[in-house]
């Protein structure tokens, strides 16, 4: 498919618009101040509007400034109402964010009254309309998010103090409100241009979205910051291809009822959607903080829990013998634990694959290799109900379902040190007998 | 003579208007372990913080070697509470040690090969070199601890503020602590602590601050970490100086 000049200036636009907001609005969610971008857009509208009453015509680089001004009036309002009154942090957002955007509506109105033909462009402030984008609109975006950006990367290191440990950058002698001042000047600048592509209701989800979706990746600041940009102008780009139908282009439009049934979807809600789709992938599948490598991980703690306490629970049952590798009824080492049938049938299979038992009709006896194991596991049990009775003064009827627990992660060396120290005490269990 | 690393002239600091600490007078003398010693809500870490700038002094003069704090930053180390910051933070022990470095390399530079070894060499003073590129989520409480100390180590300071670095910590991070600090005063520098520990104070330092709301006593250890003081400091609590706190804070509340 090849793009016509109006999607390829309004796809520049986006894309570049959802790199800056997504690593600017990165160090607005790190610095956990996330819902500011939200308030800033809304607290926008009703500089927006007086900024047309009073200058009259759609003016951009006038409305923006408006726009600007009454964001930064909002946020101003919120200090305000935190250090004069009691009124809580969150408290103060919500209400200013209402409050102002309630003003806007009102004001949108009064302007609607006024019919000049042009106020058309103003509603679509609210939601947002990437469609209207024009190639000076592109130059301006292009040279806000070349000052973000190059501000944010001169500043790195400065930011980076000020966003992990603010007291002790000013203890430092860093100029922190200032800087703080700066990031949020630069947020709400990102936020005004952001506004008659994305809406002043949306615009927080490009703000959030990327910065939170890489914080899933990365552990590395200099690497979210860069991830965090990509998803954002990845989301934009697709969603504004989405909207001009590039997805009937390429499924076929036939397949899709009654043809072009995505094309001249709204832009903004579609950047939002697309960056959603992004954080619930990673939320799903990142490999270290993904929902679904945590159950994975879980699941083979519990596996492997289960496998060590058949282990046990055999090597206890072929005492005081175990050296000799005794065969045991399969039904005692089912009585020991509270398995399912299915669960028992499945932890012994495994362990027979794994080379660590025999098993034999009704009965199994631990191979060399299982044995070794096993009396690893009863050692690490046993040396710590001695240790909680003896050094810790722990009942001995209360200590066995302690030393259940971490039989399992006891490290080897701490394992040593029990033993060691436990060597002098009378009836020290030592080693299981081999 | 030199004038001391800290001189505190009649300093009173409040928070909104209603005051935490009374009058301060207080001098320490350069190249010793000095513990701030006092109950829960006696104005210990808000002593460090107010000298240090992070809270407004309400009245008052502090001066390190004879200057106010804003001329002698480069020579002041600070270790914060280790609850006050966010360990989830992306990124990795060295980065949190290199910002120990930034108040030297100033405006836009960035750390660099010489900042790095300064870290690696403030990561072994604290006994954790290995640790280098770990993200700061995967570290325990006491290594926590000991990356703060490190930072502090990496500005190379003539003065250190450390707020309850031995809090909530395991034996080998305060035997760790505990060596950094005497490394510290054979080098000189002078070290104030927060300490909440009574039985440790005297083993710990060689000075102490005893505070509770006002200055009670300061001086070497021996004089000072006395019977007699530990009452004034622990037992009966000054009641009235509480009620004269909340007195001017309702008053400011009724105007």
């Amino acid at each position: 498919m090849t793009l016509d000049y109006l999607t390829t200036v309004v796809l520049l636009g986006t894309s570049l618009l959802g790199g800056v907001a997504g690593v600017v609005g990165a160090f607005a969610v790190l610095r956990r101040r996330a819902l500011v971008g939200d308030v800033l857009a809304h607290a926008a509208l009703p500089g927006l509007c007086l900024a047309f009453l009073f200058l009259g015509a759609m003016q951009f680089a006038g409305l923006l400034a408006g726009a600007l001004l009454s964001g930064l009036a909002g946020l101003g309002v919120i200090s305000l109402l935190c250090r004069g009154t009691r009124t809580k942090e969150d408290a103060a957002l919500g209400i200013v964010l209402s409050t102002f955007f309630g003003v806007g509506i009102v004001l949108l109105s009064v302007v609607q009254q006024r019919a000049t033909g042009a106020q058309a462009g103003l509603t679509s402030y609210i939601f947002g309309q990437a469609g209207l984008m024009v190639r000076h609109d592109v130059y301006l975006i292009a040279a806000v998010s070349a000052a973000a950006l190059t501000a944010v990367t001169l500043l790195y290191k400065e930011l980076k103090l000020l966003s992990f440990d603010p007291d002790f950058a000013r203890a430092q002698g860093w100029p922190t409100l200032p800087l703080d001042f700066g990031l949020m000047g630069v947020l709400a600048l990102v936020t005004v241009i952001g506004l008659p592509a994305v809406g002043v209701v949306l615009m927080a989800a490009m703000l959030i979205l990327p910065g939170a979706t890489a914080r899933f990746w990365t552990d590395r600041l200099g690497r979210l910051l860069p991830l965090a940009g990509l998803v954002g102008a990845g989301s934009a780009a697709a969603a504004t291809l989405i909207s001009a139908g590039a997805l009937e282009a390429w499924i076929g439009s036939d397949r899709l009822a009654a043809g072009g049934a995505t094309a001249n979807l709204p832009t903004g809600p579609l950047i939002v959607l697309c960056g959603t789709a992004v954080l619930l992938f990673s939320v799903l599948f990142s490999p270290r903080r993904g929902l679904i490598a945590a159950a994975a991980r879980a699941a083979r703690f519990r596996w492997r829990t289960g496998l060590e306490n058949l282990l046990s629970s055999m090597y206890e049952l072929s005492e005081p013998r175990p050296a000799a590798a005794p065969e045991v009824p399969l039904g005692a080492i089912f009585q020991r634990r509270a398995w399912q049938p299915w669960q028992a049938r499945l932890l012994l299979w495994w362990a027979s694959r794994r080379g660590l038992i025999e098993q034999r009709d009704g009965a199994a006896r631990l191979t060399e290799h299982g044995a070794e194991c096993a009396a690893r596991v009863v050692r690490a049990h046993r040396l710590w109900e001695a240790f909680l009775v003896r050094g810790v003064d722990i009942a001995p009827d209360h200590v066995h379902r302690d030393a259940d627990a971490i039989e399992h992660v006891l490290p080897p060396e701490i394992v040593e040190h029990l033993e060691a120290e436990l060597a002098g005490t009378p009836q020290a269990p030592g080693r299981p007998k081999e | 003579m030199t004038a001391p690393p800290l001189e505190i002239h009649d300093m009173t600091v409040a928070y909104h208007r209603k005051p935490v600490l009374w009058d301060i007078d207080l001098t320490v003398p350069e190249g010793k372990l000095v513990g701030i010693v006092g109950p829960n809500g006696a104005g210990k870490s808000t002593l460090l913080k107010a000298v240090l700038g992070l809270i407004p002094v309400a009245s008052g003069r502090v001066t390190f070697y004879g200057e106010p704090y804003a001329r002698q930053r480069r020579r002041v180390g600070y270790v914060p509470q280790r609850e006050s910051v966010d360990w989830d933070f992306p990124v990795t022990v060295s980065d949190v040690v290199m910002m120990g470095t930034y108040g030297q390399l100033g405006w836009l530079r960035r750390p660099g090969a010489k900042q790095r070894a300064t870290a690696r060499r403030c990561l072994e003073q604290v006994g954790m070199p290995e640790l280098a590129d770990r993200q700061i989520r995967q570290l325990s409480g006491g290594q926590q601890q000991r990356v703060f100390l490190a930072r502090a180590l990496a500005q190379d300071a003539r003065i250190y503020f450390m707020d309850e670095p031995f809090s909530g910590v395991d034996a080998a991070t305060e035997a760790a602590i505990l060596g950094l600090l005497q490394t510290l005063r054979e080098r000189g520098r002078t070290v104030l602590v927060v300490h909440h520990d009574l039985l440790t104070v005297r083993h710990y330092f060689d000075h102490v601050i005893l505070l509770n709301m006002r200055l009670i006593a300061a001086g070497p250890t021996e004089a000072t970490f006395t019977d007699e003081n530990l009452q004034k400091t622990y037992g009966g609590r000054l009641t009235v100086l509480d009620e004269a706190a909340e007195a001017v804070r309702r008053g400011e509340f009724e105007r």
